[in-house]
Order: C-alpha cells, then structure tokens, then sequence
C-alpha cells in the first residue's frame, strides 16, 4: 500500500512514541544498574559495578532466583504434558463439550490474577490442609501451571491444525506402528512448538507475582515476591535495581527464542 | 488362476447415520491399472481408504492376495498410498522421506540407500535427495511421494486423487508417466479420481462409482461406449438421453438410449438416410465454439435434446455460428446408439 508521505512520517512517530514509552523506562533500569549514585541521580555520576556485585553475593537474590527457577521448571513441566494431551484430544478427536474444554483449558490467562489467586488459596486451605499439604512450592506450582497450560496448549493446537492427520497417516501406510510414528513424525514435528510452549509458560512463572503471593506459604519466596518486599527499602534499592535489570535481559531471550520457534516452523529448521 | 490383487466383498461404511458406501463387489487383478471414478462423495475414496486400513468396514471384506486383511492395521497391509496432498514428511529431506518405509522395517542401511535412489531414479529426481519437500514444486512432491510408496514394492499402489493438486499442463504430463511408471513396475496401481478424462486415458479398466456404490465396471471404452446406466453415460462424457415418447417417435421402441454427440451428423433437413442410420430432425438452439470442434445443441421436434460434437474439418466455427434457428437432421449410425438403465 502507499501511504503519502505525511502520513507516512506520522505512522513512524507514532510507532517510535509507542515503543518509547515501553522501553525507556526498561532502558533507565538497566542504566541505573550501572549508576555509582545511591539515590539513582541522573544524569548518573559514574559508572559502577558495585551494585552487580552486591546482588550476586545476596543470599536473598539467589535463593529467591533458585525458588522461581524451581517453581518455573515445575509449572512448565506439567503445562507441557496437560497442554499437549488436551491440545491432541481437542484436535484430533469429536467428543461430547469440546469446544466448551477448549474455552475453559484458555479462560485461565484471562482471568484476574487476583481471583485466581483467592480461589486456589481458598481450595488450598480446605482441601490440602487437612491432609497435612500446606502452602508451599508444590501450590505454587500447581497454581502457576493453571495459566501455563494455555501457552503450550495453544501452540501445540495451532501446530497440529497446520500439520493435519495425513502425515501421520503416511507413516502408518508406511510400516510403522503407533510408537514409531510418535517417535520419528508426530514428535519431531511437535518439537519446536512444544519448545515454544514451554519458554512461554516458564516466562509467564517466572514473573508472576498476584498468585504467587496467595498459593506461597510463608517459606516460599519467589524473585518476584522478594523484590516486591525490599522494594521500598532505601539501602536495597540499588540491588532490586539489578535484579530487574539482569530479569530483563533474561526474559528477552526465552521470548526471543519462543516467537522464532513458532513463526518458523518445521519447515525453517 | 492367482487370487485377484484386491477383493471387496459386500464393502459397507457408515458415518454415523451417513451410508458412504452401500455395498461393492470388485476384483481388481494383478498389475491392472484400474480407476475408481466418480462425483465426491460417492465413496470411492472411502473404498481407497477401507483398502489401505484407514477406515475399517461397517461390514464386508478386504483381501489382499488372496489373504483377508479387514481388520488389519494400515502398517500390517502390503498396500502403500499416494495421499492427495502428498503427505510427505516436511522435518526430512527427499531421501529421508523415501526411506522411510525401509527403515521403519528394519532394512539395512546400505540396502535402503540405494532402494531410495533407484526408486528417485525410476521418477526422474535425482540429484533432489537433500531438498526439503518445502523447497519442491507441487510436480516434484508429487514424485516423492510416488517413490516413497513404490520403494516398498507393496502388492497394491493406492492413489488418491494422485493428480488434483497439479495444474493442466504438469497433469498431462505426469498421466503419461504414471502410466510408464506401471508398466515398467509391474504393480497394481489403483487411483481414485473425479476426472473422466483421467480414467479413460490411464487406466486398464474403470469402476464408476455412484451414492456408494459401483454402476459399471468395465474398460474405458466399454464404459465411454456402452455405458450401463444414465448416471454412467451422463458422468462419463456428455449424456445424450432419447426416452420415452422421443424413443417411440424417432427410434421405434421403448425405453432410454444414449448417443455420444461425436457420433452424431449434422445435416440437411433433406439429406438422405440409409436403412443403417438413425435420424431425427429438430431445431439448432445453441452454437458452442470449442477451438477444434463445434458444438450444436439441437431441440429435437420429438421431444428432449442432443448435443452434437462436429469437427471443424471443412468449416471453422465462425462460419456454422450462424446456424443458430436452422432447421438440421441429426443423422447416426444404429450400433452407436444404446439402451440404457434411466
């Protein structure tokens, strides 16, 4: 389409507007990672490492980055088994509601954060407890993969519509039993959206902080959760100020990875 | 006498309350090339599908040599298919892809090789064996997926549809082929196709199928030349229908008859008939320009129509197109003319 060239110079302003107003502030965390200023006076006095390094030698950073890597692992974990299984039921098989399992397996990314949160907190105490499963690792994890599911869900339901049964078909007419045309088609054709799926969802934990706080019981501290607690303390801001920076530059790259892994295909490899 | 390639007996499918295939008898002997030709929905896929074990039968049988295979999975039948879109594996090269069905039956190695290459070979892609299919053109997956089924060496080659996806040109092209291709192999091909054309011109004999089930069974010449049945003589070329009262008045007996339109002349009201022609006069209502025929609708005074095919031998198009209101005498030859099932 060709566009006059007012419009054109408008579209561009408008874009760079847009963008600015997301990343600059990121840019300014980041760069403020670096300030030698306690008090993050700009423009910045010096240049430093000496916030880095205090982050790197907090216990609480690590341990609280271990807790969510952890949390992170386990939530994609069980995403990537419900998400595929209900993708393939949804797609390949005619069953009594299915539309109906499809819109409530997605409804879960929609919800509010805090609801969610309330609701498992609630079902947590009353039905958990009283077997003696209390607030811990294991309901944030189960309460983080309610949400993670949608994305592997959602990427394996939008690889198997693009690749149809005949493939697989192919390969039965070919000789090859159920187990080997998982094995050498169904999977090696999944991959790449099961990857995708994956980083997304372990992206989407890492950060999640609303239901988090009602499904992690006191000892559960998550990176989100801690740095949502020394936010407002003045002699760890400097350090919160890294650790952002350094989550940033870390959740660039599963997101990068993931928009490659599922615009490309299988046919890109 | 060897057992037949394929035999179907009393093959049924349902879907539900969908009767796709209502009952069909057929024995497709060893090394025929044979059509299952017919309107979609008509079943002749799901027979395909039914052979190859995708489908399992409502009721009736499949055998494959002699040997029922109907309740036998697709990787237990010696059949390979053809797939409409090809199906071929997009995340392995062309040599992967013609492999396949070797190594997932354990043959070594270096044996598979050079199965794969001579079978690339014998379909004119050499030098492909590291395209991705999705660096192919529609003609040269077409042949990969030819390949990938005949390295197999199966009793039966099922081909669906085989040349749909191909534009007119390439589809010439690859009938000729195809039709090499078997010769030289010596394996049963069976295809399933809508196109006329394509059956009469590739195949050894013809099924046309019809609301699941088989009309005629026959060579393409019987089946072009004696059609069985209306549906059979309308769906395979042009039906030219003469019944009823047209039948008494022009032929003198009872029942449906069918002309092909090149068997018939266009002539002058007064031109003569011989005691071994048929002739019937009506007017000319439509003049159709086909490049190197023409094309006459006539409404016959008995009753009905023809359509009347005429090479433009002496004349050109343009110079019958004024014919159009004319009175002719449609004139034929009594053998070309036949009853048919309405």
């Amino acid at each position: 389409m060709n566009l006059s060239r007012t419009a054109r110079a408008t579209l561009w302003a408008a874009l760079a507007g847009g963008l600015a107003v997301i990343y600059v502030p990121l840019l300014v965390v980041l760069l403020n990672s670096f300030n030698a200023d306690r008090t993050f006076g700009w423009p910045p006095t010096g240049f430093t490492l000496r916030w880095w390094a205090a982050a790197w030698n907090s216990t609480g950073v690590r341990d609280a980055l271990w807790t969510s890597v952890q949390a992170g692992l386990g939530a994609t974990a069980i995403a990537l088994v419900l998400g595929t299984m209900v993708a393939f039921a949804v797609q390949r098989y005619s069953f009594f509601g299915r539309d109906a399992v499809s819109l409530l397996i997605i409804l879960p990314i929609a919800l509010p954060g805090i609801v969610t949160g309330i609701a498992l907190n609630n079902a947590f105490r009353t039905v958990l407890e009283p077997f003696g499963v209390g607030l811990g690792m294991f309901t944030v994890v189960v309460g983080h993969a309610t949400f993670c599911v949608v994305t592997v869900y959602n990427n394996v339901l939008a690889r198997l519509r693009r690749l149809g049964a005949s493939v697989e078909e192919a390969s039965a007419d070919l000789g090859a039993d159920a187990f080997t045309t998982f094995r050498l088609v169904t999977f090696p054709m999944m991959r790449s959206a099961l990857l995708a799926g994956g980083l997304l969802a372990f992206a989407l934990s890492f950060d999640e902080i609303i239901v988090t706080t009602f499904t992690a019981g006191a000892g559960v501290k998550t990176l989100p959760l801690w740095i949502f607690e020394n936010l407002f303390r003045p002699n760890q801001a400097p350090v919160v100020n890294v650790v952002a920076a350094a989550l940033i530059v870390l959740s660039v790259v599963p997101i990068y990875l993931a928009q490659r892994l599922s615009g490309g295909g299988a046919s890109a490899r | 006498m060897s057992d037949p390639a394929v035999r179907l007996c009393g093959l049924r499918k349902s879907f539900g309350g969908v009767h796709a295939v209502t009952g069909v008898d057929l024995d497709i002997a060893d090394g025929e090339f044979f059509a299952m030709l017919g309107p979609s929905g008509s079943g002749k896929t799901t027979v395909l599908r039914m052979i190859a074990g995708f489908e399992a039968p409502t009721s009736g049988t499949v055998e494959l040599g002699g040997a029922d295979v109907t309740r036998l999975a697709p990787f237990e039948r010696d059949v390979n298919t053809v797939f409409q879109d090809y199906a071929l594996f997009p995340h392995m090269d062309v040599l992967g892809n013609v492999e396949y069905g070797l190594r997932v039956k354990r043959v070594p190695r270096a044996e598979r090789r050079g199965r794969a290459l001579a079978a690339l070979a014998s379909v004119r892609l050499e030098g492909y064996e590291r395209r991705r299919p999705g660096q192919l053109s529609g003609g040269q997956r077409q042949r990969v997926a030819l390949a990938r089924a005949l390295v197999n060496r199966p009793r039966v080659l099922l081909l669906d549809e085989p040349l749909g996806a191909l534009d007119l040109k390439l589809r010439e092209e690859m009938q000729v082929e195809l039709k090499s291709i078997q010769r030289e192999v010596g394996i049963t091909f069976l295809f399933v196709t809508h196109d006329q054309e394509e059956a009469l011109t590739m195949s050894d004999r013809v099924a046309v199928f019809n609301e699941g089930r088989i009309e005629q069974v026959g060579t393409p010449a019987e089946v072009y030349e004696r059609p069985a049945t209306a549906f059979v003589a309308s769906f395979v070329g042009t039906s030219n229908l003469i019944s009823g009262e047209a039948a008494q008045a022009v032929l003198g007996k009872e029942g449906t008859f069918s002309v092909r339109p090149e068997k018939l002349r266009v002539a002058a009201l007064g031109d003569p008939v011989d005691g071994a022609e048929h002739s019937a006069t009506g007017t000319v209502s439509e003049v159709v320009y086909a490049g190197p025929a023409t094309r006459f609708v006539v409404e016959l005074d008995a009753g009905g129509r023809l359509i009347a095919l005429q090479q433009n031998l002496q004349v050109s198009s343009m110079d019958v197109t004024g014919l159009r209101g004319t009175r002719v005498r449609l004139v034929w030859q009594r053998r070309h003319e036949f009853a048919i099932v309405p």
